[in-house]
């Protein structure tokens, strides 16, 4: 049985009626990821503990305590901090560190919560701060569909694990596109929420005004199961919304208006000109312009809208992230954890050797651009001014919401890159953020769902942005497109068998 | 950026970089102000700075909850991973003299 194909939901079914138990399933799960250790998509992998979980979760099955993802297997971006597995976030500077503690989003899918089972903890760029996974002190994950490219990032990790069939389900996070650039460069489903539904308690903080954590997987559906746990007010997190979460499944399977000739009549697609312009590759363009024509065949109307001020995402993004990551970062001291230096002469020097040597060199970069923006002379002139413009971007958003209900384009420019062909000149890595920064400068929920393949036999993902509050929506129309393509089905593996993608 | 600024900038942020970072970096770092500099041109006159996404979604409010204790005392599982550490204590280089 190939249990990497089924859905959650099958998954779910199988376990219930005993076609098989948890530990077999997580057996399963475990001995592929050992199978293919080359795409190095996991950090670290406690096979006993994984299967210690699955006893559990068999048992309270067994005892009729079950929740609809009990026993699923399902693996965590190593940014999430969990108990008896390492938590690295891809850095030497914690190479070694154990959680006394387990993240909101690992706690509410484990046992004590929905019931899953931790399969380990996946490759990232170091603290989150990349777009290729190549800033992974541990390697770069390799994108399974060819292993000389990159997996885009920073959960490139989760997203390999997800396209290879290593787990079911993945965690990641989103701070400015590290969900929906990996999964569109891996041909997986990847949700970033409205800021403030997931807790960030756990997460390894980057850049908090901007850091959302969501779900990768296989299909819209499935990620909508994982964010009915994940989503939620926490006490813990201060920006946690304090509201009820959506039901995330609750449109699914709806159409769009009570016409019922076709499932997205009347939906109003925005297609912003900016996302359209110079620089991006022509074959994404036609992916994106066919998947926008399946879009209308089921009933839906395309509306050019405009975001003026896409382009300043880059520049904005990369003052207040920085910024932000400079704070956050400060805690690592060698001290009460993480790497400590050899050699040192005293407490001054023994903070800077450390953390000099327990860095890598982007994240030592961004340390040192944050600081300059928000050191005296600079602040007024940057990081003021990025805050601004922040908020005209969010306006802008506003704007063309009123005459759309969801904006749709490309994810990234490009498809995936060479392993080292970007690595040199970190500004030319930048670029390829353009189009996912700005979601996250808004706070509004964004998804990347697989619309095609290139010629190079490199996936290509669609982008769907939605306003506050709309992931139910979303999914909604991202499970209609689903079920009239199998874009998100084809695999790595079966790539060159499988022909075009409408089925 | 000179190698002046660097040094000081590295400082500030408790990192040593070596002669030859310090050059490879000064070059980087060059190359991204320009990226940020395009946000001079751009006017903001009248514009309201948003710090927080947040503030758009739901009222910008300090949570604040009761000064009680909620936490057991885990200083074993929280010193675990401390580089150094002795009878419950961190170790660290003589401060005062």
């Amino acid at each position: 049985m190939n249990w990497h194909d089924l859905s959650l939901t099958d998954l779910s079914k199988a376990l219930r009626d005993k076609v098989v138990s948890s530990v077999e399933l997580s057996q399963y799960f475990l001995d592929r990821i050992s199978q293919h250790q080359h795409l190095n998509a996991f950090l670290d992998v406690q096979q006993e503990r994984t299967l210690s979980q699955a006893q559990q979760a068999d048992l309270l099955i067994s005892k009729g305590q079950a929740g609809h993802l009990t026993g699923i297997p399902i693996a965590h971006k190593d940014v999430f901090v969990t108990q008896h597995w390492k938590s690295t976030a891809a850095s030497k500077m914690l190479e070694n560190y154990i959680s006394p503690y387990d993240a909101r989003v690992v706690e509410r899918l484990g046992l004590t919560g929905a019931g899953m089972v931790c399969l380990g903890k996946t490759n990232m760029d170091e603290f989150a701060m990349g777009s290729s996974n190549e800033n992974s002190a541990f390697g770069p994950a390799l994108n399974p569909w060819n292993k000389q490219y990159v997996s885009g990032g920073s959960s490139g990790g989760s997203a390999v694990a997800v396209a290879a069939g290593l787990t079911p389900m993945a965690t990641g996070t989103d701070t400015g596109g590290s969900i929906r650039q990996p999964a569109s460069f891996c041909g997986v489903t990847g949700i970033k929420p409205t800021y403030g539904s997931v807790s960030r308690y756990g997460m390894i903080a980057y850049a908090s005004s901007l850091d959302q954590a969501g779900p990768m997987g296989k299909s819209a559906k499935d990620c909508g199961l994982i964010l009915n746990e994940i989503a939620g007010h926490d006490t813990r997190d201060s920006t946690s919304l304090n509201q009820a979460s959506p039901a995330y499944l609750s449109l699914v399977g709806k159409n769009w208006s009570d016409d019922d000739t076709l499932p997205l009549k009347g939906l109003k697609i925005g297609v912003p000109a900016e996302f359209f312009a110079d620089g991006l590759q022509a074959e994404v363009r036609a992916s994106i312009e066919s998947a926008l024509k399946h879009f209308e065949s089921l009933g839906a109307i395309c509306i050019p809208v405009t975001l003026p001020k896409t382009m300043l995402s880059i520049p904005v993004y990369y003052v207040l992230a920085p910024a932000e990551a400079s704070s956050n970062l400060s805690r690592y001291d060698g001290v009460r954890y993480g790497y400590r230096a050899k050699d040192y002469k005293d407490l001054s020097q023994m903070y800077e050797r450390s953390r000099s040597e327990g860095f890598g060199s982007e994240v030592k970069r961004r340390i040192l651009i944050g600081t300059y923006v928000l050191s005296q002379g600079y602040y007024d002139a940057y990081y003021l001014q990025a805050q601004k413009i922040r908020r005209i971007i969010a306006q802008d958003f506003q704007t063309a919401f009123s005459s759309c209900d969801v904006l749709m384009g490309p994810v990234a420019p490009n498809v995936a890159w060479k392993v080292g062909e970007k690595s040199t000149d970190p500004v030319e890595m930048y670029l390829e953020d353009i189009y996912t920064l700005s979601t996250n400068l808004a706070g509004l929920p964004a998804m990347s769902i697989p619309c095609g393949v290139s010629q190079s036999g490199l996936p290509i993902g669609l982008q769907m942005i939605g306003n506050y509050f709309s992931e139910p929506k979303m999914i909604q129309i991202a499970d209609h497109f689903q079920n009239t393509t199998n874009w998100h089905l084809l695999k790595p593996q079966a790539l060159e068998q499988a022909g075009g993608g409408k089925v | 950026m000179n190698t002046e600024e660097i040094k000081q900038l590295a400082k500030l942020s408790s990192l040593e970089l070596d002669p030859e970072e310090t050059q490879k970096i000064s070059q980087e770092l060059k190359t991204i102000l320009t990226l940020v500099n395009q946000l001079q041109a751009v006017s903001t006159t009248g514009i309201e700075p948003l710090f927080h996404p947040i503030a758009l979604i739901a009222e910008l409010n300090q949570p604040l909850r009761p000064d009680e204790v909620t936490e057991s005392n885990q200083r074993t599982e929280n010193m675990a991973s401390a580089p150094a550490a002795h009878k419950g204590l961190y170790l660290v280089p003589k401060v005062i003299e």
